[in-house]
């Protein structure tokens, strides 16, 4: 007999047979030629929007089909920090249900997440940004969200290792907390949701590259792949990176440029930060990982990139702003750094939404914030397909909101992809 | 790094330059219609491999330029003045 289910219990049993019964997580079906609807994109939103498909909509004749390997893109790229520190309307509420979705999400698949609420501290080095973050910590609270000002010292005693010194070149002046927000392990992320998924009917196709979509008149019902062709009621895009390429598939220019981001990890150490700190000089993000390995980031490279690697002069600037917050990181050896391709939309903020064209969905445009909105996303990317309308929590995540002036520029940062 | 070649100061790190976003887009008329508008503020091509673009020589001659840059490789084919690409002088 085969265990299906993670509990203690279960590790018992398999214990005692050297754990040759448990099942796979995840059958690897061939596609079959038509699904209700169809999923593009094996990371963790294309997952996700399967998952609720069939748990909150009861719709089980779905496939996700994946070019390479489950959650081979951002979805393992990113440096996994959640959270839901936004102020303007749309994103707040979006976000907030994400990080609620979060805090159960282990329990919810059976799969742990890793989900460690540790906080997220947001760093401010003037008066202006103890204002700016007062004001933000005061809408997140309007909104329900959990917000804390903390001045200079109840962030020493938060992250000692900070520089606090008469040298600092951004004295710390205090920050803003979010003690919900914290991180999680991207992979699991991927492979909780596939599983859960494929426990419920969801047909998960890896090696699968879409390369065209089918079309009856105006509308599009299905998509060719190097499979064979696959027909579907509908058909969802969940590819951030490179919307852009499969859209340009299908006839549509979206308000999206793909730009490359770069993340770093340091040989491990002994425990030492344990939340996320984010710099408010530069930008730069930083966090400790269960293995011991300091995990951070910070700008994009700036020009139009699909290369999913970085360039040098903006490591540096990383390194820089690492030691100008923690001084003593000088003898830190990197260990990795990598890049992500991502979809940077015009005003920073995501596109999930019905297309212009019948039959097809957009999930995309997450710029730095994919990771963290994966539960939300899915869900609402769910109800999108399922109702062929939007949910509340995604009703403002249009595309037409471009030419209607209702941006949600959290920024302020304009049409300037790179800005945000 | 990337070296672009400025027609004034010669090869330079791209550091010194400003990213001045897709050169394939071409600003209205006053009278064009508002989707050309939004197309024009917008809308991207955002190809993957050969794309045209802007860079400004912001620490050196302070020129527009034009690059011809492939997106996957980082591969530069060529640098011209923006003022002489768009016809100019």
């Amino acid at each position: 007999m085969t265990i299906n289910k993670y509990s203690f219990l279960n590790l018992v049993r398999g214990s005692l047979n050297g754990h040759r019964t448990w099942s796979r997580a995840w059958r690897d079906p061939q596609p079959k030629k038509s699904y209700d609807v169809v999923i593009i994109g094996g990371g963790g939103h294309g997952l996700a929007t399967a998952y609720y498909l069939a748990r909150n909509h009861g719709i089980r004749n779905v496939a996700v089909i994946e070019k390479g390997w489950l959650g081979g893109g951002n979805t393992g790229r990113n440096t996994t920090i959640v959270r839901s520190n936004y102020m303007m309307p749309g994103n707040a509420q979006f976000y907030e249900w994400s990080l609620k979705l979060w805090e159960g999400l282990s329990t919810e698949l059976n799969f742990n997440v890793m989900f460690s609420a540790r906080g997220v501290l947001n760093l401010a080095h003037s008066d202006a940004q103890m204002d700016q973050d007062a004001r933000r910590g005061n809408s997140m609270r309007l909104n329900g969200i959990d917000a804390e000002l903390l001045d200079r010292e109840q962030v020493r005693q938060m992250v000692p290792e900070l520089d606090f010194s008469a040298n600092a070149r951004f004295p710390i002046y205090g920050g803003l907390l979010q003690p919900r927000g914290g991180t999680a392990r991207h992979d699991a992320l991927a492979w909780g949701f596939a599983r859960g998924a494929d426990r419920l009917g969801v047909d998960i196709i890896q090696n699968c590259e879409v390369v065209g979509f089918l079309r009856e008149g105006a509308r599009i019902v299905g998509v060719e792949t190097s499979k064979g062709a696959i027909r579907a009621g509908s058909v969802g895009m969940a590819v951030a990176g490179h919307t852009g390429q499969l859209a340009a598939l299908a006839g549509l220019r979206l308000p999206i440029e793909t730009h490359v981001l770069q993340a770093f990890v340091s040989e491990p150490l002994k425990p030492l930060i344990d939340t996320v700190v984010t710099f408010g000089a530069e930008h730069f993000y930083i966090s400790q990982s269960d293995k011991g390995g300091l995990v951070f980031g910070g700008d994009l490279d700036g020009y139009n990139s699909y290369a999913q690697r970085g360039n040098l002069p903006v490591a540096e600037h990383a390194m820089g702003a690492a030691l100008a917050m923690f001084p003593m990181l000088g003898q830190l050896r990197l260990l990795r750094n990598w890049g992500g391709a991502v979809d940077m939309t015009m005003d920073g903020s995501p596109i999930i939404a019905k297309s212009p064209i019948d039959g097809l969905y957009i999930n995309g445009g997450w710029n730095y914030g994919g990771f963290k909105a994966t539960p939300a996303s899915g869900w609402v990317c769910a109800h999108t397909i399922a109702h062929g309308a939007p949910h509340p929590l995604n009703e403002k995540f249009t595309l037409e909101r471009f030419e209607r002036g209702n941006l949600i520029d959290e920024k302020g940062a304009g049409p300037v992809p790179n800005a945000h | 790094m990337l070296i672009i070649r400025c027609p004034w100061c010669g090869e330079r790190d791209h550091t010194e330059f400003t990213y001045g976003g897709a050169a394939s887009v071409a600003r209205p008329t006053p009278a064009a219609t508002d989707q050309e508008w939004v197309d024009y503020v917008y809308m991207r091509d955002n190809s993957r491999g050969s794309h045209e673009e802007y860079w400004h020589h912001v620490q050196g001659c302070r020129q527009w330029l034009r690059v011809h840059r492939d997106t996957m490789t980082h591969e530069i084919a060529s640098v011209m003045p923006a003022a002489m690409a768009a016809g100019e002088r």
